[in-house]
């Protein structure tokens, strides 16, 4: 775990809405001087305060109108490989987003399709003949928002 | 705006590889470096590439828990959706919120440092949320696929 003051979680915060600004772009607007926004950023980078960056597209302008968000459970649990399940799952081009959960369902899947019918299809045919797959629940996205976190 | 194959063979390399450099990013891509600066100006001017923006890795700051929590509203209060994402924004630990049309109306992405922390949070911070008639708990275990490839 790294410690982190209120500098960090500004600069942080900062990274979360632009990853790509510079050192002297950040230390700017944070009233620090170039090489210390460098270090900094290097001990946050080093520490693995940030997991990666995100590439933020407009889905709909790309022809993917629909997102949906499945939860699904796996048919005959300790009779399937939970990694030959997770390998083919992930392998699937629509299914942008693949987490391992506890509760209600054992995954939960985010998947992207043109249209309903274009959804209809992934399900059948990627999703339904996934190895050891059971109960599917579906729930179309509507709206989604992005918030800081506690920074 | 219509995109090429090349376009669509750019963004696929630039959801792959988010931090490289505009001239790795054309060497992946097949294109010359100015070819590729012009493609991304214009995908960026068009909207259709909003941005870049840092993913925090929550655990590394200290936040062990990730829960999905996933409620259904009273739906028979039209301004209950309105209300109740209004006071979900104000809770810190709250990532993310959806709508949903389904069996779920809304889902909220929470984190917390463990789970004491978590239970004074449900406790405090979400029951005490408007109009929730329902809600389930799914505690995140891991990431098997993040990066949102899209089928481009």
């Amino acid at each position: 775990m790294i410690d982190i003051d209120a500098t960090d979680r500004a600069l942080l915060r900062a990274l979360t809405v632009d990853a790509t600004q510079s050192a002297s772009a950040l230390g700017r607007k944070l009233g620090l001087s170039q090489p210390a926004t460098w270090r900094r950023l290097k001990r946050l980078r080093e520490g693995g305060a940030i997991a990666r960056q995100r590439v933020d597209l407009d889905l709909a302008a790309l022809g993917f109108g629909v997102t949906v968000f499945l939860g699904v459970s796996l048919a005959a649990k300790g009779r399937v490989s939970l990694a030959d399940f997770e390998r083919a799952v992930s392998a699937i081009p629509e299914v942008q987003t693949v987490q391992h959960v506890l509760g209600l369902y054992d995954y939960r899947l985010r998947v992207v399709a043109r249209d309903l019918s274009d959804f209809e299809r992934i399900l059948r045919r990627r999703i339904l003949t996934l190895p050891g797959i059971g109960a599917v629940d579906a729930n179309v996205l509507l709206s989604e928002e992005r918030l800081p976190g506690p920074l | 705006m219509r995109l090429d194959d090349s376009d669509r063979r750019l963004l696929r390399q630039l959801i792959a590889a988010p931090e490289a450099a505009t001239s790795d990013l054309a060497e992946r891509a097949g294109l010359t470096e100015p070819t590729c600066w012009r493609r991304l100006e214009r995908l960026r001017a068009t909207g259709i590439l909003r941005g870049q923006c840092a993913v925090i890795n929550w655990r590394a700051l200290g936040y062990q828990v990730e829960v999905s929590l996933r409620l259904t509203l009273d739906k028979t209060d039209p301004r209950a959706f309105d209300d109740f994402i209004a006071r979900a924004r104000l809770v810190p630990e709250v990532l993310e919120i959806q709508t949903f049309l389904g069996r779920v109306d809304v889902r909220l992405n929470l984190i917390a440092r463990d789970m004491a922390h978590y239970q004074q949070i449900y406790r405090d911070r979400i029951l005490t949320l408007p109009h929730i008639a329902d809600l389930e708990a799914l505690m995140h275990l891991s990431d098997i696929k993040a990066e949102e490839s899209l089928p481009l």
